[in-house]
């Protein structure tokens, strides 16, 4: 099959790229295979499990749900870009202290779908944490100890 | 060296220590296979067959080898030769039928999703193009979907094999000497609970999908999968593809989840060792989750038709098993060996006087089902549980009196069980009484009463079980008396190097556990260095040397005792350089907090400086080599023991079926507890996983043998939406057959959760007539089992929502 390549120009963690690709290019898929960030990972091809979740202008989305060309203009941070200045952000030290992890492999997808959800609701209960967490999937933790990160990070106040 | 005054004066056995591990999974900087790349890499793209069982009349690859950017297309008969058959460890009978097994089918397909060619291409994106042009003509035949059906023979997955019983295996107290006969026990009995109980299949659904890379340079070759068994692997490619040990390195780098799903020998790694050798090129294959969902192993799936039989006064008198084992198209690498298992544990903590266990393993058009977290056990400890719960349904007895009046008592340990192992230690009383005085039992029976009394359309359940399990998979010899291909030890390396950092090799391989922060405590206080000076080394074969990997909650009680093992050499080693660097005899040389005193004097030099004296060796003692590092492997005397008691209250709307759990209480006996945050994440994601089964989660195949349950759209893997907060805690009776006391406890929320799920749906909906309820407990399933038991429910199903849709 061949493609017309597009211009995609975005601001990923802060740095700006400029590359050529097939519009059939995930944007997931442009950020691991051709920018390298691979700290976004692929858990499912139906949108289901929300590893692959990076903030898109500042709010959560599954970037294996968009294409790359769907990005071009805006601004993307994945879990790569949320430590400023060696400091971790509060959610993922929340994470840390919480072991709201073990393989890790949604880890990545947790902690920007829980940072969108305190840009949102900075205080939210328990109840709504777990609403807010519904479109990604963990099977190690149970949760429980997902949804104490969040509460925590949330007690931190600011999470941006 | 950064020594604190904190890690020297606290034990770290016991200390709740952050991971080591998370400090590049939450950054993003993780070492997943599918985020590895190598220069002029080739993708691999699997053309899987749609149906179920057919014979391949034409697969016309043409126009794939012509699509862009593809190097070659592979077929059955293109690798007839080389692909030799996926490897089956575990004969449990002699006379076992194990068909042939290829990893890319040959002339017939025997279950949708088996791969029937490989397309090799530059891209990811040119693969899954190629997968289209390739043309494959199916001529259908017979199909065997119901277990049932497939032990009636009628048609068959094989036809070659003449049956689709690929083994019966047999366990009788009688002849075994173990106890009495069970027919008898049966006939003389004042009771008898006939049951059959379902396990539906379900998919071990680790989170990241599988992933290879494989870099052929010369004649070696580098792998990297995420897998839980680099070691085995290894062992196994070699004697599937005949590539010697030492040509093949393989590497489990950060591996996103396993439960026993990735403890497998699979198609697709050895068709990417076979793609590497023919392209010369490094290539790389990462499934989509819904090849993962057809193609990678699934777990459970039996049968169990069960006689449990009693006096009047609960006192349990003999259990007749007789299960149907779904072992898929093919035997997977450890597949026959699950149920064999399971028979073990069916009289779980009770002391029954007759036993007998009958398992039949069965072809059928599915992938193959293998180990899933507690593999054979989870599936035994449901079926006594409920069967305990029938009984005092049955005797109008409490469920725990029930259990109370048959199981082991605390000062009946060591305890010889009726299946022939012998049990070391144990108190389920006081676990029982810790979980009773958390949950608030007798309130929430009241609450129940008052409940039914007032026929509320929401009732309330209350479920119990109580359970034990065997882990530290195994002792060597005991595998060898089943037929196991394998051993059970455990290798460990410990390195104390010149700056008196310690390094640890360990042949576990874990994948999420934990494992080098509470192997980082273990060798902390056993050789009296900070914490954050020991580093573990895990998961590649060319770094350790030998190992048997992570399954089975096998790496405490067997990995973190040969890390004891080899570490207390290290020590011994230290103690005669030490002795000859202070001039003093062996016998005055003391060892405590990492230094070596002499006895009676404040002379002593530290292990870090015992380390450098080794490595300079200038002047070592006579037959003493240079460095401070030992190994050992370690080969357990016996299994451990674990055991708990959980207990659940959840609210059944009668009217719709939705179960609402409320309420969860565990208490764990697992031993000496090494770190307790690393505990209570093995438990509550068991868990979850085990709650799964009750409640949400099924592999669901038509009568065609398609996978309808083919991604996380119909496959209900809980979100945080779906489940609770749980109230999780221990009771502590150290293990005797290791000095650790560890028992493990990776699999025990699993195994334990589903039947008290189980037990309390049918609690809330028995006085309505409900005898029983097949997992998952759906809304519409629970419905249907209202309606059915002729009252309570309305007359039409119920369309229920739950969080991410119907469950039904």
């Amino acid at each position: 099959m061949t493609t017309t390549k597009q211009t995609v120009t975005m601001t990923v963690d802060g740095a700006q790229y400029s590359d050529d690709v097939e519009p059939r290019l995930l944007l997931v898929q442009y950020l691991r295979e051709r920018l390298g960030k691979t700290g976004t990972t692929v858990g499912c091809d139906t949108t289901n499990c929300g590893a692959c979740t990076v903030l898109l202008d500042g709010e959560s989305v599954k970037s294996c749900t968009m294409f790359a060309v769907q990005a071009d203009g805006h601004e993307v941070v994945t879990v790569e870009g949320l430590a400023q200045n060696g400091e971790l952000h509060p959610v993922q030290q929340a994470f840390h202290e919480h072991a709201a992890l073990q393989c890790g492999y949604c880890t990545s997808g947790m902690i920007m779908q829980s940072v969108s959800l305190l840009n949102e609701n900075p205080h939210p209960s328990q109840e709504e944490i777990r609403s807010g967490l519904e479109g990604n999937l963990c099977r190690c933790t149970g949760y429980q100890s997902i949804v104490e990160a969040v509460s925590a990070a949330a007690g931190e106040g600011d999470t941006q | 060296m950064s020594v604190t005054s904190d890690s020297e004066t606290t034990a770290e056995i016991g200390r709740r220590r952050l991971r080591k591990e998370d400090a590049r999974l939450i950054t993003g900087r993780n070492h997943y296979t599918d985020s590895m790349s190598r220069v002029g890499m080739l993708t691999l793209g699997m053309v899987r067959s749609p149906v179920a069982h057919a014979k391949i009349t034409r697969l016309d690859v043409s126009a794939a080898k012509a699509s862009p950017g593809v190097v070659d297309v592979l077929t059955g008969p293109d690798l007839a030769d080389s692909q030799g058959s996926l490897p089956n460890a575990w004969p449990v009978t002699p006379d076992q039928k194990a068909p042939a097994h290829p990893a890319v089918a040959i002339d017939e397909v025997v279950f949708a999703g088996e791969i029937v060619a490989v397309v090799i291409a530059r891209t990811a994106a040119q693969a899954r193009d190629a997968i289209e042009l390739v043309d494959v003509d199916y001529d259908d035949l017979p199909v065997v979907v119901d277990l049932e059906a497939a032990e009636r023979d009628e048609e068959l997955v094989h036809p070659d094999l003449g049956t689709n019983t690929s083994s019966v295996w047999v366990f009788d107290s009688a002849s075994a000497g173990t106890g009495g006969d069970v027919q008898q026990a049966i006939a003389d009995s004042d009771v008898v609970i006939e049951r059959t109980l379902y396990q539906q299949r379900l998919i071990p659904s680790f989170m990241e999908p599988r992933s290879i890379l494989v870099d052929p340079t010369g004649d070696r070759i580098e792998m990297w999968s995420a897998t839980q068994i680099p070691h085995i692997l290894r062992t196994m490619l070699s004697m599937t593809l005949g590539i010697p040990e030492g040509k093949l390195r393989v590497t489990a780098p950060d591996v996103g989840g396993g439960f026993g799903g990735k403890l497998e020998v699979t198609p697709e790694e050895v068709i990417t060792v076979l793609a590497a050798q023919r392209t010369g090129k490094p290539c790389k294959y990462t499934e989509t989750r819904s090849e993962s969902l057809m193609g990678a192993h699934h777990g459970r799936a039996q049968v169990q038709r069960l006689k449990l039989s009693a006096n009047k006064d609960g006192t349990v008198t003999g259990l007749d098993v007789r299960l149907l084992a779904d072992m898929g198209a093919y035997l997977g690498l450890v597949g026959p060996g699950i149920p064999v298992l399971g028979a073990f544990m069916y009289n779980a903590i009770y002391k029954f006087p007759a036993y007998r266990f009958e398992s039949k393993a069965l072809f059928t058009d599915k992938v193959w089902t293998d180990a899933y977290r507690g593999a054979g056990r989870p599936e035994a400890t449901f079926a006594i549980e409920r069967m305990m719960d029938e009984l005092a349904a049955e005797l109008g007895m409490d469920p725990l009196e029930v259990r109370r009046k048959n199981w082991i008592k605390h000062d009946e340990f060591p305890f010889s069980t009726i299946s022939g192992l012998e049990y070391d230690s144990g108190n389920y009383e006081a676990a029982t009484d810790k979980a009773l005085e958390l949950f608030g039992y007798e309130e929430l029976r009241a609450e129940q009463q008052r409940r039914r009394e007032s026929n509320d359309p929401v009732q309330l359940g209350i479920g119990v079980s109580t359970y034990t399990e065997m882990c530290g998979l195994a002792p060597s010899r005991v595998l060898g008396s089943l037929d196991y291909g394998a051993g059970g030890w455990e290798y460990a390396q410990v390195r104390v190097l010149p700056t008196g950092h310690v390094e640890v090799v360990t042949g576990i391989s874990p994948h999420g556990q934990g494992h080098e922060t509470g192997f980082s405590q273990i060798v902390a206080d056993r050789l009296g260095v900070p914490f954050d000076n020991v580093e573990i080394l895990h998961g590649d074969t060319q770094v350790a040397q030998r190992g048997l990997d992570t399954y089975g909650s096998r790496s405490l009680t067997v990995g973190g005792m040969a890390v004891v093992a080899a570490a207390d050499k290290v020590i011994a080693k230290a103690k005669v350089i030490a002795a000859h660097m202070l001039e003093a005899s062996e016998d005055d040389i003391e060892f405590e907090s990492g230094r070596f005193g002499v006895r009676g004097t404040d002379q002593g030099v530290a292990l870090g400086d015992v380390a450098l004296a080794a490595f300079a060796a200038h002047d070592l003692p006579d037959g003493i080599e240079a460095s401070l590092d030992s190994d050992a492997t370690f080969d357990p005397e016996n299994f451990s023991f674990p055991h708990g008691s959980h207990l659940c209250a959840m609210e059944v709307d009668t009217e719709t079926g939705q179960v609402t759990l409320r309420k969860y209480v565990c208490v764990d006996d697992i031993g000496t507890i090494i770190n307790p945050l690393l505990v209570e994440g093995q438990v509550q994601g068991g868990l979850a996983q085990g709650i799964a089964q009750a409640l949400f989660e099924e592999a669901v195949y038509d009568d065609a043998g398609t996978l309808v349950s083919g991604s996380f759209v119909d496959y209900l893997v809980p979100s945080a939406a779906d489940l609770p907060s749980f109230i999780t805690d221990t009771t502590t009776t150290p293990a005797t057959s290791n000095v650790l006391g560890v028992k493990g406890v990776g699999e025990a929320g699993t195994i334990a959760s589903t039947p008290a799920i189980v037990n309390g749906v049918l609690d809330a909906i028995r006085h309505l007539g409900v005898k029983d309820v097949r997992m998952p407990c759906s809304p519409s399933t629970v419905w249907a089992a209202i309606h059915d038991a002729g009252s309570g429910a309305t007359a039409e199903a119920p369309n229920v929502q739950t969080a991410r849709g119907d469950q039904s």
